[in-house]
């Protein structure tokens, strides 16, 4: 008897959604004689090397494919095929990407008293704050601006009592003063893709799609995308709980960027730089996704 | 005399085998980022029973402090393979209605606990089967599928708590939807264990059908086939 009409190739099989629904039954109809013992036990050796020379190819091909990924050169700490792959994740997420949704809020009594400190990369404890400047680069007039502590209270104050996400997965409820970040573009727009004049109402994606944070010396520095910039709950932050920001939170400004994870939340702001070239970013330099975003 | 029996569908066995690997890489990557923060425990009220984390030298060991980046990068490449592979097996069974051996019926709570005793020695007589699961298959068979998805949604709400605030707010907001995540693959480490213990149990025969489709039974007489449609009986 030929191998073929005892048992049909197994893409036929599968292919038939019928035969699911029966328990299939060897010999099959082309076979109406019993098959002996031997036979099927000869029959059920050959679908076992079969079976297993697969599963044994199978696994090696699996092996090969997570060697070859650990031996990628590493793009900014991660293998490079993991970074393509969250730089795609990156694309996916900034085009579902909607300003109007927002990171739920909460009542003032929700909120930590005491908010964690975490990190204080680019922080200073005895910094003299009263000769602090903002510089803002980038600028659609193309000169750089510099801004004091007062200019950033003049723009409209806004409360903002939401949840803080750290990277590594603990949150916190912080009730956060201070400025939208969009009310400072607004007033310093950045230059523009096409040279046109900045329109952020009709036109906000011809804006540089980019803007650079840094703290004095630039010893923290985060990247974001424009649109995340401008998301309404992102704000110029200089207090905490009604009082000013203590060193260790980021005095005298910070960032506060909800749609970010902590990691994003910049403090002591010493510089902002509007750019069409990615920023690079700190922690996105060693590992992490560059987006991070929510 | 002997003969080969259909187990499973040359599709399934793919799916199956497919999964495992990713289902694994999954709970690896999301260990390395549950380490950055391990706050969960098995206890009641003040009560904690065993905290679920790793004793500080083997914390030291294996880094697990300075793994979250890597944990991230894995388990946002991964998760496409694992849903991919999820959703088509889904839709294979509804296509090839293979769903129906698959989920269980009203009866299937009762039937289980049976099985369930049975299996443990507790009561002799084996409940009745139709198809080919029994009923406590056919209940850890869908829920495993239920839980995967349950793991794509909270997994979702974790990944963009702001994109989709109202999924986290269906599990409680972002913890909650973390916390979701976190017990379901909790979950699937108790599946593993039963599964592989009644794999065990059940012996070579039935594990080597997952692999070959087919597996051997003995059966009285020939049986009588119909061109191919016929049900043979099982002894």
């Amino acid at each position: 008897m030929s191998d073929d009409s005892f048992i049909p190739d197994e893409t036929s099989r599968t292919a038939n959604p019928d035969e699911l629904e029966s328990i299939e039954v060897v010999p099959g109809p082309a076979e109406p004689e019993p098959a002996g013992d031997s036979d099927v036990e000869q029959r059920l050796r050959s679908l076992s090397r079969r079976g297993f020379i697969v599963t044994a190819a199978a696994t090696a091909a699996g092996v090969a494919g997570w060697k070859w990924l650990m031996h990628q050169p590493l793009e900014d700490g991660v293998q490079r095929p993991f970074r393509r792959v969250l730089k795609l994740n990156e694309k996916l997420s900034e085009g579902y990407f909607r300003g109007q949704r927002l990171n739920p809020t909460y009542a003032l009594s929700a909120a930590a008293p005491v908010p964690r400190v975490n990190g204080h990369i680019g922080l200073d404890q005895n910094a003299d704050h009263s000769n602090w400047r903002l510089r803002l680069e980038g600028t659609a007039s193309g000169t750089p601006v510099e801004l004091t502590l007062d200019d950033i209270r003049k723009l409209p104050r806004r409360d903002l009592v939401t949840e803080f996400r750290c990277i590594e997965g603990w949150t916190m409820i912080v009730h956060w003063t201070g400025a939208r970040l969009s009310d400072l573009v607004e007033r310093f727009p950045p230059a523009t893709r096409s040279g046109r004049r900045p329109d952020l109402e009709n036109h906000p994606d011809d804006l540089v799609r980019y803007v650079a944070m840094e703290t004095p010396g630039r010893q923290y520095y985060v990247g974001l995308d424009m649109e995340s910039a401008l998301h309404p709950q992102t704000l110029l932050t200089y207090a905490i709980n009604d009082r000013p920001l203590s060193w260790d939170h980021g005095a005298p400004v910070r960032l506060t960027i909800p749609v970010k994870y902590g990691v994003k939340n910049i403090k002591r702001i010493a510089t902002i730089r509007y750019t069409d070239v990615r920023p690079p970013d700190f922690w996105a330099r060693q590992g992490y996704d560059w987006y991070a975003g929510h | 005399m002997k003969e080969l029996e259909k187990k499973h569908t040359l599709a399934s066995r793919w799916f199956h085998w497919i999964n495992f690997p990713l289902l694994t890489l999954m709970i690896i990557s999301g260990t390395l980022i549950y380490w950055a923060y391990p706050i969960y425990r098995i206890g009641l009220g003040h009560f904690t029973l065993v905290k679920l984390n790793l004793p500080q030298p083997i914390w030291q060991k294996l880094h697990a402090n300075s793994r979250l980046a890597m944990g991230m990068a894995w388990h946002f490449f991964f998760m496409w393979l694992f849903a991919i592979n999820g959703v088509a097996y889904v839709l294979y069974t509804l296509i090839s209605g293979e769903w129906r051996e698959l989920t269980p019926d009203r009866h299937a709570f009762r039937e289980a606990i049976q099985v369930t005793l049975h299996d443990l020695h507790l009561r002799e007589e084996k409940p009745p089967q139709s198809g080919r699961y029994n009923a406590a298959q056919r209940i850890a068979y869908t829920a495993i599928v239920v839980m995967g998805v349950g793991s794509l949604i909270s997994g979702l709400a974790i990944y963009k708590p702001v994109q989709f605030a109202w999924l986290a707010a269906l599990m409680g907001g972002y913890t909650g939807a973390r916390f979701v995540h976190f017990w379901l693959t909790v979950g699937y480490l108790v599946f593993f264990v039963v599964h592989v213990g009644q794999v065990v149990k059940t012996g070579w025969n039935n594990f080597r059908s997952m692999i070959i489709g087919y597996e051997l039974v003995e059966r009285e007489k020939p049986v009588v086939t119909d061109g191919g449609q016929g049900e043979g009986e099982l002894i």
